[in-house]
């Protein structure tokens, strides 16, 4: 008895599903510190010491990574953002 | 100048207590941002942008006021900026517009004592910063400008902007500390 090989299906690595994305929150210098931590809080409902982490990281590194998912999910991400006025994108990660 | 105070029944939310001047002042701004955001063609005639919000005359806006207020999405795709504005730019206009409209209907439901509370605190706080953001293209404001700007002369047109822009500030601030605490 002789075993035959199969073709196994490799997954598509390229396919856009595969490949998660980003939104990333700029600074900007009229954005208050508390309300960019507020909205974290608010809208993705990270805790307190969450959200003031990327706030910083905004304030100091001039930009965070908020969130990541599909394109979809990162698309309404971003319009939420630009609902609250902070300058938000979105792009592949990397 | 404006009082920002815990609401009287201990919910979460804040109260504004304004000065005439105040509740004037942000009426006007209110109605100004307003009809700056608001959709460039208020009807919408055609069915389809009627039926699922999708506005394909949306193009990035020239005024960089309005581009600060509905940023481009994609910052190194032209191609999928311009699709993402034409599925969702016109949402946001309503949006912010609404925004503006609901603090133009609590003044003048409710005089110079307003309970912010529920889904009117990001409508005041959107409000508020959009405002800001506004007037801060307006007036160039960098992390560097703003000690310039205070210290420019009372005659100069920009001065009398950038107290509105401070008093703002100091308004959204306030609101933001009370609701913080209240968390």
């Amino acid at each position: 008895m002789s075993v035959v090989p199969t073709e196994v299906a490799q997954p598509d690595l390229d396919a856009d599903v595969e490949v998660p994305w980003i939104t990333i929150v700029w600074n900007d210098p009229v954005n208050l510190m508390s309300y960019v931590t507020f909205v974290f809080m608010q809208y993705f409902k990270y805790d307190r010491a969450k959200a003031e982490r990327l706030m910083l990281d905004v304030h100091e590194k001039g930009k965070a990574v908020v969130s990541s998912g599909s394109r979809d999910e990162m698309e309404r991400d971003v319009t939420a953002m630009h609902g609250y006025g902070l300058w938000a994108t979105l792009e592949k990660a990397r | 100048m404006a009082v920002v105070s815990p609401l009287p029944s201990g919910a979460d939310g804040a109260r504004i207590e304004l000065e005439e001047v105040e509740a004037a002042l942000l009426r006007s701004l209110a109605e100004q941002l307003r009809d700056f955001v608001a959709p460039e063609s208020a009807d919408a005639e055609d069915p389809l942008v009627a039926l699922v919000g999708l506005d394909p005359t949306a193009t990035t806006p020239d005024d960089p006021a309005l581009l600060r207020l509905l940023p481009d999405a994609y910052p190194d795709d032209e191609e999928a900026s311009s699709r993402f504005r034409r599925f969702t730019e016109r949402d946001l206009r309503v949006a912010k517009a609404g925004n503006a409209e609901a603090v133009i209907a609590a003044l003048d439901a409710r005089g110079l004592t307003i309970d912010v509370a529920g889904e009117d605190i990001d409508r005041w706080l959107g409000f508020l910063n959009d405002t800001r953001l506004t007037l801060g293209v307006r007036l160039d404001i960098s992390e560097e400008s703003h000690d310039e700007l205070a210290a420019l002369p009372e005659d100069d047109p920009r001065a009398t902007l950038f107290q509105v822009y401070d008093w703002l500030t100091f308004l959204q601030e306030s609101l933001i500390q009370r609701l913080m605490r209240s968390e």
